[in-house]
């Protein structure tokens, strides 16, 4: 349909049209509006690229981008298009090159997207070749504002988009602070293929609700439970979130807190693991905060599970799919029995994670399930129906803050 | 190749079959009885076990990992039902050493979910290491490298 003609609810954030979930022209308008509208999206670890030539690949929405670190030592970004008949001009995913030389014609840009020089432009024995008129420095590739943040890298196409400090702001800036304390190391990367629209799996993250229910291994085992302490944090705004659980507190103690959860069967049945090592963790920053999960508007995620933490980047591959990156990370001073902790960790998230696999399967449940109802709209009402921080996670106010960051931008 | 060798090789491609079989079969109770106590199993990307990067999207090392796995799979996580059909094929192997044999074989996986929807999940190589025990052959190592680094909707079932 004409996203123009979508009327939301008059209850606002607390209900979502299904609809925004599968139509294919709403999807055209936000990779449009969200993804090239004023919003940054992450790009690279700033020490992912060490070495003026180096280069990787990535998306804003759909939309392919190269990054760089140029001669000058900084970090440049352009839409990974020629500027002459579209091709890619990077087709490596990562890699090293002095100039950036489309393989169709060999039109050639330096790292930071210039365009250098033209295939014979002067022709073949004065005939041929481009007009006199043609100046190569009219024809770069699109660049992008880059900024960074911690350590992260992030981009935009718009010039509306504020600094990057302004838009993650000081809440969630503290936030993403605490987890990454030092410089980090990459330990690995995976990604999953979701049959699913991206805002389902944003919808996910940002639902502190959910968590110790759909994924049973969690309050099964103690990893965490909505009866400890814990709450989120949410910027003004809406867009950007913290949620966090005080682990080693318990508000109704620990028998109150198996009576909570004696619905859940394989509580029931006591399980316990025969090699708990995965759930041990150390002392790293310096506070009781075990479970800590973050996202920045529109689509990106830092993670802390006890010592597992990994950044996520949520990536629309259509109406219907989405691209889950997984970016692990450790940290420069790690010693071998931190890396082996933090490896071990790892078994609880990702694609095969005891506490997120439930998450790969679950938005595609919901996108099956709301085939014939796109009329109809989901109920966003625990915590109340505003966006505001709260210090419980038995709430959906994260989500609705989500909502209230995105309506506006698609003219709702 | 001495007579030796040859039952050798007769006995670790039964190794391979059974191994698949159990998992195919949903005996996956039956899985961890392939390693040694002390084995290590990894599911890793290519992309990742080139570039020398340690992530495993499963990492454990030792069999009660293992068998904790199985249990998390049968009483607590949460996933559509589904079967694998592993064919594994081209088993190489290295010379007898003290720490075992270094062999290496390919494998497809082909996941059929419920709804009959079949794809080709996961093909790759098994990079192991197989030590003779009281009880018959074993992998002390096991990293099944997948030659995608993407994984449709989730990995539940071993590979």
């Amino acid at each position: 349909m004409d996203p123009h003609t979508l009327a939301w609810p008059k209850e606002g954030n607390s209900r979502v049209p299904y609809r925004v979930f599968s139509d294919p022209e709403i999807y055209r308008a936000e990779l449009e509006r969200v993804f090239l509208g004023p919003t940054w999206q992450f790009l690279a670890l700033d020490g992912e690229l060490p070495a003026a030539g180096d280069y990787k690949t990535g998306f804003l929405g759909e939309t392919p981008v190269i990054v760089t670190r140029g001669e000058d030592g900084e970090i440049h970004a352009m839409v990974n298009r020629c500027a002459h008949r579209g091709n890619l001009v990077c087709l490596k995913e990562r890699g090293h090159a002095d100039a950036l030389t489309c393989v169709y014609h060999s039109w050639s840009y330096d790292l930071c997207g210039n365009l250098k020089s033209v295939a014979f432009r002067r022709g073949i024995a004065g005939k041929g070749g481009m007009p006199e008129d043609f100046r190569l420095e009219e024809h770069g590739l699109r660049k992008l504002r880059t900024d960074h943040f911690a350590g992260l890298v992030f981009g935009t196409v718009s010039e509306a988009a504020p600094p990057l400090a302004d838009y993650i702001g000081n809440l969630i800036g503290a936030r993403i602070g605490r987890v990454l304390h030092a410089r980090p190391k990459i330990l690995g990367t995976t990604s999953q293929i979701l049959h699913n629209n991206w805002k389902l799996y944003v919808e996910n993250v940002k639902d502190t609700y959910h968590a110790t229910l759909l994924h049973t291994f969690f309050a099964t085992f103690r990893v965490s439970r909505l009866t400890a302490g814990g709450g989120v944090m949410i910027a003004e705004g809406g867009g950007n979130h913290a949620s966090y659980t005080r682990g080693k507190t318990d508000l109704v103690g620990a028998e109150g807190s198996d009576k909570l959860y004696a619905g859940i069967q394989s509580m029931r049945d006591g399980l316990s693991l025969k090699d708990p090592r995965l759930l041990q963790s150390a002392e790293e920053f310096g506070d009781d905060v075990t479970v800590q999960i973050l996202s920045v508007f529109p689509n990106f995620v830092l993670q802390q599970i006890h010592n597992s933490v990994a950044l996520r980047l949520v990536l629309p591959k259509g109406p219907d799919e989405t691209e889950l990156q997984w970016i692990y990370l450790g940290f420069e001073g790690d010693d071998a029995a931190m890396t082996e902790l933090r490896l071990l960790q790892s078994n609880l998230v990702g694609p095969a994670g005891y506490i997120s696999m439930e998450d790969g399967a679950v938005g595609g449940f919901v996108q099956r399930a709301i085939k014939g109802s796109e009329d109809d709209h989901s109920l966003l009402e625990m915590g109340g129906h505003e966006h505001n921080s709260q210090e419980t996670r038995t709430t959906e106010a994260s989500i609705r803050g989500f909502w209230q960051a995105y309506r506006p931008l698609m003219g709702w | 190749m001495d007579a030796a060798e040859a039952v050798r090789r007769l006995e670790i491609a039964d190794l391979y079959a059974g191994y698949a079989d159990c998992l195919d079969a949903d005996r996956l109770e039956d899985w961890p009885g392939f390693f040694t106590e002390d084995c290590r199993y990894r599911v890793v990307s290519a992309e990742n076990y080139e570039a020398g990067l340690p992530l495993g999207i499963i990492y454990a090392t030792s069999k009660n990992m293992l068998i904790d796995r199985v249990m998390a799979l049968r009483r607590a996580n949460i996933y559509e039902p589904q079967r694998y059909r592993h064919l594994i094929a081209n088993i190489r192997l290295g010379a007898a050493a003290a720490e075992g044999i270094a062999a290496e074989a390919n494998f497809l996986v082909v996941r059929t979910m419920q709804d009959g929807a079949m794809t080709v999940f996961a093909a790759g190589r098994y990079v192991d290491r197989i030590v003779q025990t009281g009880e018959g052959w074993k992998f002390a190592r096991k990293d099944a490298v997948l030659d995608s680094r993407r994984i449709d909707t989730l990995l539940a079932i071993p590979i």
